[in-house]
């Protein structure tokens, strides 16, 4: 029986990508809760962590430890079975998008071999992003309903609502991105941003985009249920929202998921409007280091990206306070979403009688 | 067998299965969501048929968008399997009967048709590409009649959507 006609080194290469990628991911969520502590004690003059190791930097391994050794409990009104599904789909769709995202610039090896920083170039790999996203709000809803809570049936039914009018924005926003693009390759898209200044104008597509940008970048608020968007956590009006139920590892697989989202989102957004993996000057630096080091350059210059971002969602959440229900449904459907198609026309108009 | 014919049927056994979960589960719940499992077997498909366009379309449109929306409903309602009417007896013959007849033709179809496997093709016309192509020119009279009638949909949609909120105000005018 021939199963699979492809090469095994192949597979494996892949499969270690992919173990890094999601290792990686986890490491920098972890930290990244490490980092929203201090942002919040240093914004509110506070210390924040500072017990566990120096710096608190032991501060995620103590959580986790606590989030492991704690009770499981799981209500006998609960629906047993999709109150577990529902953190295990929150986690499974915030660590899937990061298969389309390039991390780095192909590598070729002295033997000729193409090493791409990318589990899978897919060329619909941005309508991959979007479709994930879109699953991703069955952990939520089916959290909430499990649980058999009101109140976190009414959050999850309010975070799935949110998250159905907000894609429809984020959509449109990213077809006129795919209009000046021609691709809906990641690495396609990622390509077409070489360097940083070329034939008198800026390549990223953070210039050529900036109102879809920011209409991408509220929405993406809104998909990851980050503040001032919280709506399925919202203490005051819904207790602690969809996951009031949830206890021990459950309730931190939701709160991860949260963190792995950040980061895969602050991913995306770097990826697609500010150049990814490239960099000013890279050409030169390529030619002066050689590929190896030029390779491990593009990918520390793509996580400084992402990092970058995530700093700025943690800052507008200890920033702005909270939008009302009917403020957030408003500024979604009356806002972004003309904004959005305003974006659209006025791109097309432009690629049609400036450009050509 | 080849790789190909073990997804093919993976796959198959997957929708087949999962199909089957959605009418006969009774909490309507885990109906939804057999069918979401089925939509991504039916994806699954159509990657195997080298259309990855209308694969991922259909995970977003109707597992992402349309599903989330039953859920909605479903929860919001409140049904359970001790809630559920029971039907009467003539109803009951009369979905037996229009089933089975629904199965006949299904079983007429399939027995008349040659292959009872799809062929593994090497068409690239359900790449992204070439579908648009096709779709803005030869198809462009019905591509655009179809979103005239989604764009009718949506205003009928607003419309019955404000009929409510207007309501309470007619009183006063009147």
């Amino acid at each position: 029986m021939l199963l699979l006609q492809i090469d095994i080194a192949f597979i494996i290469e892949k499969l270690i990508l992919a173990t890094v990628i999601l290792l990686g991911s986890l490491g920098i969520a972890m930290y990244a809760t490490w980092g929203e502590r201090k942002v919040a004690a240093i914004m509110q003059d506070r210390i924040g962590p500072n017990r566990a190791g120096p710096l608190g930097l032991l501060q995620p391994l103590a959580d986790g430890v606590k989030l492991f050794f704690k009770e499981e409990i799981i209500p006998d009104s609960s629906t047993r079975a999709l109150f577990i599904l529902g953190p295990s789909l929150a986690m499974l769709t915030a660590t899937m998008t990061s298969a389309v995202i390039p991390w780095g610039p192909d590598y070729v090896t002295e033997s000729g071999r193409v090493i791409a920083l990318q589990v899978a170039d897919i060329n619909i790999g941005i309508l991959f992003v979007f479709g994930v996203v879109s699953l991703g709000v069955y952990g939520v809803m089916l959290g909430g309903w499990a649980s058999n809570n009101k109140f976190s049936l009414l959050s999850s039914i309010r975070a799935a609502a949110q998250a159905v009018s907000y894609e429809l924005a984020l959509g449109i926003s990213l077809v006129a991105l795919l209009m000046m693009t021609g691709s809906l390759s990641m690495r396609e898209i990622v390509e077409q941003q070489h360097g940083f200044w070329a034939d008198g104008y800026f390549t990223w597509n953070f210039f050529k985009q900036p109102l879809g940008f920011l209409v991408f970048l509220v929405c993406t608020f809104a998909e990851l249920n980050r503040a001032p968007f919280d709506m399925a956590e919202c203490e005051s009006e819904l207790n602690m929202g969809y996951h009031q139920e949830y206890s021990s590892m459950k309730l931190g697989f939701y709160l991860f998921a949260e963190y792995i989202n950040m980061f895969i989102s602050s991913t995306v957004i770097a990826t697609l409007f500010f150049g990814g993996y490239n960099f000013p000057f890279m050409d030169e630096v390529l030619a002066s280091v050689g590929p190896l080091l030029f390779t491990i350059i593009c990918v520390l210059v793509l996580l400084t990206k992402a990092i970058g971002m995530i700093l700025f969602f943690m800052f507008v959440r200890w920033t702005l306070p909270r939008f009302r229900y009917d403020q957030l449904m408003k500024l979604g459907w009356k806002t972004l979403i003309p904004l959005a198609l305003f974006n659209m026309l006025v791109t097309g108009l432009v690629i049609l009688y400036a450009l050509n | 067998m080849n790789a190909y014919e073990l997804i093919f049927w993976l796959l198959t056994v997957m929708a087949i299965s999962c199909a089957l979960g959605v009418i006969l589960s009774r909490n309507p719940v885990s109906s939804v969501l057999f069918l979401i499992a089925t939509f991504f077997a039916v994806s699954g498909h159509y990657i195997l048929m080298n259309a990855q366009f209308l694969a991922i379309v259909n995970i977003i449109v109707y597992a992402g968008a349309i599903m989330v929306l039953f859920l909605f409903v479903i929860m919001l309602m409140n049904l359970n399997a001790d809630t559920e009417p029971q039907k009467n007896r003539l109803v009951q013959l009369a979905g037996v009967v229009s089933g089975g007849i629904l199965f006949l033709v299904i079983l007429a179809a399939l027995k008349s048709s040659t292959n009872n496997m799809l062929e593994q093709t090497a068409t690239d016309i359900g790449l992204i590409k070439n579908l648009g192509k096709t779709l803005f020119t030869q198809f462009v009279l019905p591509f655009e009649i179809a979103s005239v009638l989604f764009l009718s949909a949506m205003i009928g949609a607003v419309v019955l959507g404000k009929k409510g909120e207007e309501e309470p105000q007619t009183p006063k005018g009147a």
